[in-house]
């Protein structure tokens, strides 16, 4: 038995964001109880928490700085996904406003659930073992069953809530068995202990360690949606409360994608021949299934679900790449993806009605002339969605195509090519119905201040990652 | 002794009945039921290896899932209770507004 560390292990300051956040969330429990109907103080200290645990991410300057027996890091990657998360949960608060005065959720746990929601993503982005990664996806994962389910009195929330957790339960399973496998056929929870196990050829029995990391990557394929383990995500994107579902598709997503790149990079680099064929299988079907699916959607946020999963498609390809490019390409493609998603659904906010209503396509028709600079903007975000010039959506599968044609995985990125076509058919025919249909009713819009806030900074986000990408690259190439 | 494989296989077998448990039946609690199963006979494995490789990480890990579980159960039952309020039956089936 190794004896137990000395305390300099312990080093709190590089966990700052993720106390910070804590102090915060349990603050905004107890601000709560005293501040009755009016939620504007919660939401003010739920934000203020959020700046102050992203600024104590900046605390380190050194990195990659360990900590805790190497079971946390601080490095370059962390702090930028500390970046994206804390600016994520902050533009889902912020759209939360408007929504939950209309639907009447008046309940300040939804804020503090949020915000240890970010918790559990910080922890995911920064663990390098794997009890550590497995305690955040469970952190986070917990957070959104309950705020997936938190219109209560909604047979379609509950109906979400319920799918996400038993199918997400189920998921948890397959990852810890994958977990544990990998622990008993290397010794160690440690990322780098693993990775030194498997180099030294120090494997207790191989085919038990390779049924672990196919378990890994069915238990991460679960938590990041990606096809075919996807069945959940329309579901639930359409069941939970449309911030929550804007929350959902950004964050987590994209702390599942941070964990699941440290473990194949890190820990698994020498079996990269066997998982690599594993996730371009996984990456394609992806794809192709998120883009037919969204063919005949007609919901629009049940469309936004299936095409989130395409857009899983295109990140793994990132992942399967896994040079200095892809690694700055994921992290761009995030951010960009960040801006489009609370750009689209803030505009699906201000168009819907009490009650989860006025979400079909058909009730966007006519939005052209009767509202021209929001549907201007709702075409934009579409488009980048799509991934045309000039918006961030192009230069981000731009990096992430050319760090996949760089490894010569020239067929992978004709198929990603190909379906990002297709997509333009599903992403045009909202823009069809804004412009070129008659209204079928009369089209109302609370076009509150704070939305049209978030959606203002999205925009210009998603131009200015189009047009000058360059800053954020350099930022991410680190 | 018994030899590590015995409690592997133990443990894959449960792992497994959780499996097709959650696939099969069609009772949310049941299902629940299972999937605690599953999550149990990981715990075996964990402890076996831990046993096996003379460490003591793997029940430091076996205590976390154990922590997990017991937080997703609240969870669950807090979900599956106010879905009865709403519908009085816990049939997966007859919960179908959106396509599954």
């Amino acid at each position: 038995m190794e004896p137990i560390n000395a305390p300099e292990s312990i080093d709190l300051i590089s966990l700052a964001p993720v106390l910070v956040l804590s102090v915060f969330a349990m603050a905004v429990l107890v601000l709560d109880l005293f501040a009755g109907k009016n939620k504007a103080l919660v939401v003010f200290v739920s934000i203020t928490g959020l700046f102050l645990s992203g600024v104590s991410a900046l605390a380190k300057y050194k990195l990659p700085v360990y900590s805790f027996n190497d079971s946390y890091v601080v490095d370059h990657l962390s702090v930028f996904f500390i970046f994206l998360f804390t600016l994520s949960s902050a533009l889902a608060i912020l759209l939360s406003i408007e929504y939950n005065r209309r639907e009447g959720i008046r309940m300040g746990e939804y804020y503090s659930l949020i915000l240890f929601c970010t918790i559990g993503m910080i922890l995911l982005a920064s663990s390098t073992d794997l009890i550590m990664i497995f305690l955040g996806i469970e952190i986070v994962s917990i957070c959104l069953y309950v705020l997936a389910g938190i219109r209560r009195r909604d047979l379609k929330s509950n109906e979400s809530a319920l799918k996400y957790f038993l199918l997400g339960a189920f998921a948890t399973g397959f990852l810890l068995y994958g977990m544990a496998l990998v622990y008993g056929t290397t010794g160690s929870t440690n990322l780098m202990k693993i990775a030194t196990a498997i180099h030294e050829g120090n494997v207790n029995s191989m085919p038990l360690l390779l049924l672990g990391v196919v378990l890994l990557v069915v238990g991460f394929g679960f938590k990041v949606s990606s096809a075919p383990f996807h069945m959940w995500t329309p579901d639930v994107y359409q069941g939970a409360p449309t911030p929550v579902t804007a929350f959902m598709a950004v964050g987590p997503k994209a702390a599942a994608f941070a964990a699941l790149f440290r473990v194949f990079t890190q820990s698994l680099p020498e079996l990269d021949s066997t998982w690599e064929m594993v996730l371009i299988v996984v990456a394609v079907l992806t794809m192709v299934v998120g883009n037919l699916g969204a063919i005949m959607q007609t919901n629009v946020k049940r469309l936004l679900a299936f095409s989130s999963v395409s857009h899983v498609g295109y990140i793994l390809m990132a992942v399967i790449a896994k040079n200095s490019i892809a690694t700055a390409s994921l992290l761009f493609y995030m951010l960009a993806y960040a801006f489009m998603i609370f750009g689209v659904f803030g505009i699906i906010i201000m168009m819907g009605r009490e009650g989860e209503e006025n979400l079909e396509i058909e009730n966007y028709a006519g939005l052209g002339y009767k509202h021209p600079l929001l549907a201007l903007s709702m075409t934009a975000f579409l488009l980048s969605l799509g991934g045309l010039p000039p918006f961030a959506g192009f230069v981000a599968k731009f990096y992430i195509f050319s760090a996949a044609l760089k490894e010569g995985l020239l067929a992978l990125v004709v198929i990603a090519v190909l379906n990002s076509a297709i997509s333009f058919y599903y992403y045009l025919k909202i823009i069809v119905f804004m412009y070129m249909k008659e209204p079928q009713q009369e089209i109302r819009v609370s076009l509150s201040p704070i939305t049209l806030f978030v959606v203002t900074v999205s925009l210009i986000a998603t131009i200015q990652l189009g047009i000058f990408p360059d800053p954020i690259i350099a930022l991410a190439q680190n | 002794m018994v030899p590590l494989s015995h409690y592997l296989l133990l443990s894959a077998a449960l792992f497994m009945i959780g499996v097709v448990g959650v696939l099969v039946r069609r009772n949310a609690i049941v299902v629940f039921m299972s999937i605690e199963i599953m999550l149990n006979a990981v715990n075996i494995s964990l402890i076996a290896f831990d046993k096996y490789l003379n460490q003591h990480d793997g029940q430091v890990f076996s205590f976390m899932v154990m922590c997990v579980a017991a937080a997703e159960v609240s969870v669950g039952l807090a979900i599956i209770i106010s879905m009865f309020r709403n519908k009085p039956t816990v049939n997966l089936d007859e919960f179908n507004i959106m396509k599954w």
